[in-house]
């Protein structure tokens, strides 16, 4: 069993996983061209992480669901309930900011066990269950906000989205700190592979060649490092991106390395053999669509920290940039297939597209046409691949 | 009568990676039945879509003549023009759409696109009563049994004036009544004219009603036998087909063992068990039974005499409601209420439908082994990937699971080596009890021997098991008690020396008074 894999094989083990890797960075590499440098001028960047972060935490919690079978058409409007709950508790009622977000995540919490109990406990399909919360939802958003916008948010709660850990250790012309942070990750990237390496090899398991795995690692060091350096050239680390890191860090585990994890999979593979193999589906199910709930709020409160204000008709449409998320980066319909890091790059393909395009100056109609084809051509070359690789009999 | 209807020359089919069908003959006379016999894997399902069109002419090597004339399909549509139809085991029947319906499904009779219900219904009724289905046209498929879905089924090929009516494994599902009658029927066609090629692992199936039989091995012909001159040289049917099959004689079908009992591991006491969704109807009936440990104790029953839903009900109330009875394990009580409650008491629960029911298609070898008892790599919650790999290891090496890597996928793996995957995740429980669900259903010859001898094994370890199974001579084989159940009720038991099938049938089909 001990032996090296070389590129080629390493590459069509998993087109279905390594493909969305190639597309992405051929998609960053065309609007890179096409704008000229703009995508990835440091501005552009920051930009970027702040413009899109809710759509990824929306999409972590979404590839969960959509791994266990379900989906979610909800999140949206749960976005905009907990954006107003926090709007309503800090300016409104004029207390702290964490009370916002406390009373934020707890509504999200609500909602979750809301739909769980309709999902996992009543049988009811997740479909017809969160459309109906998409209206509820909504619907108590407009009401708690009683129809107008609230705003501004205080200055400590505007933080979470527009603020960024800079000048802490200074630095000539760029962010020392940032600088730090980034090769810290970098470091800590390349010690977790060289662990799980050296874990492989000790369980006699094929491994990459030695050059192949040294490629591997400075490539990825070189990405997060330039990364780094264009965020410290501009204002520094976004708190917001911390906090994305920290979720994808988390979430990656837990569907990978946790029993629960490995519950969702076993679900949506099976669920019939998943059930007489003693997984407790409803227990699953249910904490599934709480665990949606509480990102929802996340997004929610990151959502209206950025906008600055709470809206009723904020957070529309969402839920379909994370299903779309989620798809583009490898889900399957079906259920069963999919993964976190998966849908961050499905979703960092939709950024990148739509910021690329708002640079070239390209109208909402043409960008919703682009995006929309994207989406179905990614899920044909699932479709095409899952049939690829099945060798009829 | 000795024309050819069908003669496949030199049929050679490669998938990426694999040789499936290797200069492959077949002739089948005119108005014959003739059966294909092979393992899992030798190549019939291959043969069978390479002459009804799935696999379109080109993409494999070699000629097919039907009715003298050289012919090449490159779909369904245009083998069944000439009359070829072919029947799966997976019927593709619409559940909620009517018998009349379903047999016209695609081929509707229609003017202008317009439908004559009353012409369609009337043409249904007299083919269902060619092929002895008393029921009405306008019922839905799914509230008919699957003995009377496959008749819908052969209704339907009759509809398109078949020649050449393809059955793969038609009795798979069967009970032994409707088997029988599928089988009668089959003798009916030919007497029409309908010539027949069938599919089987039934092989006591086939010598009753075959008048030849092609022997696939490996992707190749190995022979083809004139049954009515094997029988005239006074041949065993069987055993000549199976030494075809895996190329050697198997003496004895069923590995011998020692038996060693220990003290009673398992007992389950007035057990019942009602219909999930009508009440009144009791699917177990007050079943009592025990097993020892080292033992290995055979349910026997028709289907629908409550044999599966028995096991499922003691496996965590998997089926059923208003579920009353105790279940003891080493004489003491324990809770069943749920799975893992079960899993926890000792219990472990092979499905007979493990497609369905035991495996995650989709995944890989290793991941469905840890199913079951993901904690034992997960002890602080989080899954050591590198133990479960060495786990989904040492069981590929100790249950020869045939696959390249445990990381490869369950759904390409055939039906044997998915039978030892099942095992393998029930075994990493460390159960005390285990129950088997027809163990070997669809699997060719050589893996049984296989299975059995693993069945074996685990008795001589100590672990209590019973097997249920409708196939006799296999519950006798490998039995050394066997249950019988009929309607729900525990209707006889006897050790397996004192058993013969005619004993067990009649216990089996014994009336309630």
């Amino acid at each position: 069993m001990t032996g090296t894999s070389n590129l080629i094989e390493l590459m069509t083990r998993n087109l279905r996983q390594s493909g969305i890797y190639i597309a992405f960075v051929f998609i960053v590499l065309l609007f890179t061209v096409l704008t000229g440098g703009t995508l990835l001028s440091p501005g552009n960047i920051t930009n970027l992480v702040l413009q899109y972060s809710y759509i990824l935490i929306l999409a972590i919690g979404m590839v969960m669901i959509i791994v266990a079978g379900h989906i979610d058409l909800s999140v949206g409007s749960v976005v905009a309930l907990t954006g107003a709950v926090a709007a309503v508790v800090v300016i409104r009622e004029g207390m702290p900011w964490w009370v916002g977000i406390i009373a934020a995540l707890i509504t999200g919490v609500l909602v979750g066990i809301w739909q769980g109990f309709w999902v996992a406990i009543v049988g009811i399909p997740a479909f017809i269950v969160t459309l109906a919360g998409m209206l509820i939802f909504r619907g108590l958003a407009m009401q708690v906000l009683d129809n107008v916008s609230l705003s501004p948010f205080p200055n400590e709660y505007r933080q979470i989205s527009g603020g960024f850990l800079n000048g802490l250790l200074g630095g000539p012309g760029y962010d020392v700190f940032t600088l730090l942070i980034f090769a810290l990750a970098a470091v800590g990237f390349g010690v977790q592979q060289w662990r799980v390496r050296m874990r492989k090899l000790e369980y006699k398991q094929p491994v990459e060649a030695l050059w192949l795995f040294a490629v591997k690692v400075l490539l990825v060091t070189a990405v997060i490092m330039a990364f780094g350096w264009q965020l410290a050239n501009a204002r520094g680390m976004p708190i917001v991106l911390i906090l994305l890191a920290a979720l994808v860090l988390i979430y990656g585990f837990v569907t990978q390395r946790t029993v629960f994890g490995r519950h969702i999979y076993a679900m949506g593979g099976n669920l019939e053999a998943a059930k007489l193999s003693g997984v407790k589906t409803k227990r699953v199910n249910f904490m599934l669509f709480v665990n949606m709930g509480v990102l929802a709020a996340i997004a929610g409160i990151v959502y209206s920290a950025r906008s600055n204000s709470a809206q009723p008709a904020a957070g529309n449409m969402f839920e379909l940039d994370a299903i779309a998320a989620a798809f583009i980066g490898g889900a399957a319909v079906t259920g069963g297939v999919g993964k976190v890091q998966g849908a961050i790059i499905g979703g960092l393909i939709m950024a990148v597209m739509s910021n690329g395009m708002q640079i070239l100056g390209i109208d909402q109609s043409t960008q919703n046409v682009v995006r929309g084809v994207v989406l179905v051509l990614a899920v044909a070359f699932d479709v095409w691949s899952k049939k690829r690789s099945s060798v009829s009999n | 009568m000795n024309e050819n209807i069908l003669e496949m020359r030199s049929i050679t089919k490669t998938f990426p990676g694999v040789v499936a069908l290797d200069d492959v003959n077949l002739q089948v006379r005119r108005g014959e039945i003739h059966a294909v016999c092979g393992e899992n894997g030798a190549g019939k399902s291959t043969l069978m879509k390479v002459l009804s069109g799935v696999h379109p002419a080109g993409t494999y090597e070699g000629e097919i003549h039907f009715e003298s004339k050289q012919v090449s399909f490159s779909s369904l549509n245009e083998s069944e023009a000439l009359g070829i139809v072919i029947i799966h085991q997976e019927l593709a029947l619409v559940p909620h759409l009517s018998v009349a319906e379903n047999i016209f499904l695609g081929n509707e009779k229609s003017r202008a696109g317009i439908i004559n219900w009353h012409e369609v219904n009337l043409e249904a009724a007299a083919l269902l009563d060619k092929v002895g289905l008393r029921e009405n046209p306008v019922t839905p498929v799914g509230h008919l049994g699957v003995g009377k879905q496959q008749l819908v089924e052969i209704a339907k090929a009759l509809s398109k004036n078949v020649k050449l009516l393809i059955l793969d494994e038609p009795t798979a599902a069967l009970n032994d009544d409707d088997s029988a009658h599928l089988l009668g029927l089959i003798r009916d066609l030919r007497e029409e004219g309908v010539t027949c090629i069938i599919i089987s692992h039934k092989l006591g199936e086939i010598a009753a009603v075959a008048d030849s039989t092609t022997v696939i091995r490996d992707g190749s012909t190995v022979e083809t036998i004139d049954m009515a001159e094997a029988t005239r040289n006074g041949e065993d049917l069987t055993r000549r087909i199976i030494r075809g099959m895996v190329g050697r004689d198997m003496e004895n079908m069923y590995p011998g063992r020692d038996v060693t009992l220990g003290e009673e591991v398992f007992r389950v006491e007035d057990w019942h068990v009602s219909h999930p969704t009508q009440r009144e109807r009791k699917v177990v009936d007050g079943a009592s039974l025990n097993v020892r440990a080292g033992e290995v104790v055979g349910i026997a029953g028709l289907m629908g005499a409550g044999r599966t839903e028995l096991a499922m009900s003691v496996f965590g109330k998997s089926y059923g409601r208003d579920i009353s009875g105790t279940v003891y394990m080493h004489k003491k009580p324990v809770k069943v209420d749920s799975v893992a409650d079960a899993i926890k008491a000792g219990i472990a629960y092979v499905s007979e439908d493990r497609k369905r029911y035991g495996l995650n298609l989709i995944d890989d070898i290793r991941r469905n082994i840890t199913a079951a008892a993901l904690k034992r790599v997960a002890p602080r919650g989080w899954i050591n990937d590198n133990e479960e790999i060495a786990v989904a290891e040492r069981y590929r090496t100790s249950m020869n699971i045939k696959a390249p890597t445990v990381m490869s996928v369950i759904g390409k793996l055939s039906g044997g080596n998915q039978q030892k995957v099942v095992l393998s995740k029930w075994l990493y429980t460390e159960p005390e009890l285990l129950i088997l669900d027809e163990p070997t259903r669809g699997i060719d010859v050589g893996a049984k021997y296989e299975i059995y001898s693993i069945i074996n094994k685990l008795a001589a370890s100590g672990k209590a098991i019973i097997v249920i199974s409708s196939e006799l001579p296999e519950v006798l084989g490998m039995c050394d008690r066997v249950y019988t159940l009929s309607a729900g009720r525990i209707t006889g038991q006897l050790p397996v020396e004192d058993a013969t099938q005619e004993r067990l049938m009649e216990l089996m089909t014994m009336e309630r008074d």
